[in-house]
């Protein structure tokens, strides 16, 4: 056992900090063509797509580099490594992994220079935690597929110009994870409307999305006819380490920190009454424990021992950090804590009543907690399935 | 960065299993807490030639010169099966003898202990939950040559099996440590809800001793001792709660209710999942925290208070759940179920409660 890093390690991260240090000015001083040029330099770097083999772009990264490069970015609060988040998470890897040449050279490049953006279609009206039972048609016809049926709760489909969609081209199976199929759709293709949906908070993150008789050409199929579930799959196993989400959240715990120094409660200070002390203990420590089993399980990967399904763990964790620290932090500053961005007394210009509305982009995205505690018991505690 | 263990140390953990399953299996520490003295001379030998008693005590006193990290590893295995020997109490000592005594007594008493040939225990605080230089009530006053005590140590962890006692005491120059031998005081056992865990307490009053027998501690020696007394609980906490959660986990799978294994319901795998989520969450905690004792003391206080701080609720509820997931032959004494759970009402106030770690958090992290 050993938290140190060698001297490679170090510099490299040395190196992040640097770069942070000239590139990344504070806030206020960021104008219009900021993230632009930020993208190109990170870019020019290596680090979108830090630990893609280097044939498709990549820099082949290590994974303690990769955590370290995380870990400083979230650190500095820097704006993300690219802006196609799940082209970098998930569609990427699939591709390298499933994709025919012709879509790595047409598709990978253009993510890791952020130049299109992707959404994900999985859920379904009728199917979402049940994702396997997905009922979106495709049929083969000639030389495309034609594509009718729904897809809802799709993050970031208003301002996608691709999605990774799966649908079913076999409805006489006897698993429900055979016949499934995965394609590779423009979002500006005839016959795709997209619907966005107002969430409580007010934002229209996603939306839900119609397929009318849309033809997607064969070339654009992601893996064999069929193996749409194994391509699925093994997308998603391509998890990103939970290094970054453990930085945001100790950031976010000293703000809090800050914002109990300056409260009070029944005229007294807040520091001081002992159920404020132990909630935000309780935080800290559960963000120790996601950071510790990270490290363990970053020990695991590295010692070339596969990973099941231990990343369930920290998400459960995570599910209710990102649920109960607005929640305390409005509760603490009782109306004022209400009051929305702009309000007269709104804490934190509305940093926290904002957050106690937006936590299910988190916590039910990639999988609600029932779900997450399905597959601990399921797939490490070997239950029987539901 | 690697935070796993070694191959030494996976090896040291297969033989304390080993061991456990062939010496001491749970039916022996049952007839063991039945009976009139929980300890075993034959089990404790056997314990002492596989150098588990010495582990952390430098080589030139006759240990094995290793670290906190490698005695966790013995303490966590150990607990999976209870294991009723006092190998934490004999940890703590020698680490209090390493903290506090001369370099002339360390020569003179490590070897002893290392080897298992002197059983010694460590009594820290007087006053039930408190964890405060002022809970320690006993006192020393100069009398003579030396020192004369007065007061109780009402909470000793394993006094009756012990052949020589370190208690701490408020002496003429503030805080100290009484080193006894059993022959000087009086141990009443004091029957707890776990039986595999022997407490006492032991008649200190109007006891002489030598000057050299007391020895001086600071607050900050008390408060690592009590810390290290942290992290080896909570090891033990690790290894209790995986073997309940093992034990629960299996009967889930073969309990048939309403034509199926009740860990199909999601009431009942879910709360499996969730007793996986902490138990992993402070075994992560704890092995940092062990890691801290050797490596960075500085973290040491802030390390022992998030692990023993998740701990301490965490393995009750791991412990209730275990026996109500069970149902009625949870409840049972015949069955282990029951043996773990008050493990984790025994775990749960040793060196600090979870109030006590939490507001500590609270303070380190600048409230």
């Amino acid at each position: 056992m050993d938290f140190d890093y060698t001297p490679d390690e170090q510099s490299f991260r040395q190196e992040v900090r640097s770069f942070i240090a000239e590139n990344l000015p504070p806030k206020e001083k960021r104008d219009k063509s900021f993230l632009g040029t930020w993208l190109e330099k990170v870019r020019a770097k290596g680090w979108v797509g830090f630990a893609w083999p280097k044939e498709f772009g990549g820099s082949d990264g290590g994974l303690i580099e990769q955590a370290i490069l995380k870990e400083e970015m979230s650190l500095a609060k820097a704006p993300p490594l690219g802006t196609s988040m799940m082209g970098l998470a998930w569609v990427g890897p699939g591709i390298m992994e499933y994709g025919t040449e012709e879509q790595k050279k047409k598709f990978i490049p253009d993510i890791l220079d952020s130049k299109v953006t992707w959404c994900t279609g999985y859920s379904e009206p009728n199917h979402g935690s049940d994702l396997a039972a997905i009922q979106c048609k495709a049929e083969l016809q000639g030389d495309h597929y034609l594509v009718n049926g729904q897809k809802i709760w799709t993050t970031g489909a208003p301002w996608s110009q691709w999605i990774i969609l799966l649908t079913r081209t076999d409805f006489n199976v006897t698993s429900k994870h055979d016949g499934i199929t995965c394609f590779l759709v423009p979002m500006d293709a005839p016959g795709v409307e997209v619907r966005p949906i107002q969430n409580m908070a007010g934002d229209k993150h996603f939306a839900e999305i119609f397929f009318t008789d849309v033809q997607v050409p064969v070339e654009n199929r992601l893996g064999a006819e069929g193996e749409g579930w194994k391509v699925t799959v093994s997308a998603l196993a391509n998890e990103r380490s939970s290094i970054g989400e453990v930085t945001q959240l100790q950031a976010k715990l000293d703000d809090l920190k800050t914002l109990v120094k300056n409260s009070k409660r029944q005229g007294k200070p807040a520091s001081e009454d002992p159920k404020v002390r132990r909630t935000v203990a309780k935080f800290e420590i559960k963000i120790s424990a996601m950071k510790y089993n990270g490290l363990r399980y970053l020990t695991k990967q590295i010692k070339g021992e596969p990973l099941t399904s231990e990343t369930s763990v920290n998400k459960l964790h995570r599910a209710s950090l990102e649920i109960e620290m607005d929640d305390f932090a409005i509760e603490l500053s009782g109306q004022a804590g209400l009051q929305l961005r702009g309000g007269e007394e709104a804490v934190d210009n509305g940093t926290w009543s904002k957050g106690a509305l937006n936590w299910p982009n988190v916590v039910i995205g990639g999988g609600t907690p029932n779900i997450q505690r399905n597959i601990i018991a399921e797939r490490i505690l070997g239950q029987p399935k539901d | 960065m690697n935070f796993g263990f070694t191959e030494e140390q996976n090896l040291l953990k297969d033989q304390v299993q080993r061991f456990m399953k062939e010496a001491c299996p749970l039916s022996h520490v049952r007839d063991l807490s039945n009976s009139d003295s929980t300890f075993d001379q034959a089990l404790w030998q056997q314990a002492a030639e596989l150098g588990w008693l010495g582990l952390t005590i430098p080589e030139n006193f006759g240990g094995l010169g290793l670290k906190w990290i490698d005695l966790i590893v013995v303490l966590e295995a150990a607990a999976e099966g209870l294991c009723p020997l006092p190998i934490a109490s004999q940890a703590l000592a020698s680490t209090a003898i390493l903290t506090c005594a001369s370099e002339a007594q360390k020569a003179s008493w490590l070897p002893a202990v290392a080897s298992g040939e002197a059983i010694v225990t460590l009594g820290l605080y007087d006053e039930a939950n408190w964890i405060d230089p002022a809970a320690v009530t006993a006192s020393a006053s100069t009398h003579g040559e030396g020192f004369i005590l007065r007061g109780k140590k009402p909470f000793v962890n394993d006094a009756l099996a012990a052949d020589y006692l370190l208690l701490a005491v408020q002496g003429p120059q503030g805080l100290a440590l009484a080193a006894l031998g059993k022959d000087q005081v009086t141990v009443t056992a004091q029957p707890t809800i776990d039986s595999t865990k022997p407490m006492a307490s032991v008649d200190i009053d109007g006891v002489e001793i030598g000057a050299d027998d007391l020895l001086p501690m600071s607050d900050e020696q008390l408060a690592y001792l009590t810390d290290c007394g942290g992290v080896a609980t909570t090891a033990e906490m690790v290894g209790a709660g995986a073997a309940i959660l093992a034990l629960t986990n299996s009967y889930a799978k073969e309990r048939i209710q309403f034509g199926k294994p009740i860990g199909q319901y999601q009431g009942v795998k879910h709360r499996l999942a969730d007793m996986f989520v902490d138990l992993e969450s402070y075994r992560s905690l704890c092995y940092f925290a062990a890691w801290t004792v050797d490596d960075s003391p500085q973290e040491l206080a802030k390390a022992v208070s998030m692990a023993k701080g998740y701990a301490s609720d965490a393995f009750a509820q791991i412990g209730i759940d275990g026996v109500g997931l069970h149902g009625a032959i949870g409840f049972t004494a015949d069955y282990d179920a029951q043996l773990y759970l008050k493990r984790s009402k025994w775990a749960r106030p040793m060196y600090g409660d979870s109030d006590y770690h939490m507001d500590r958090i609270a303070t380190l992290g600048g409230l």
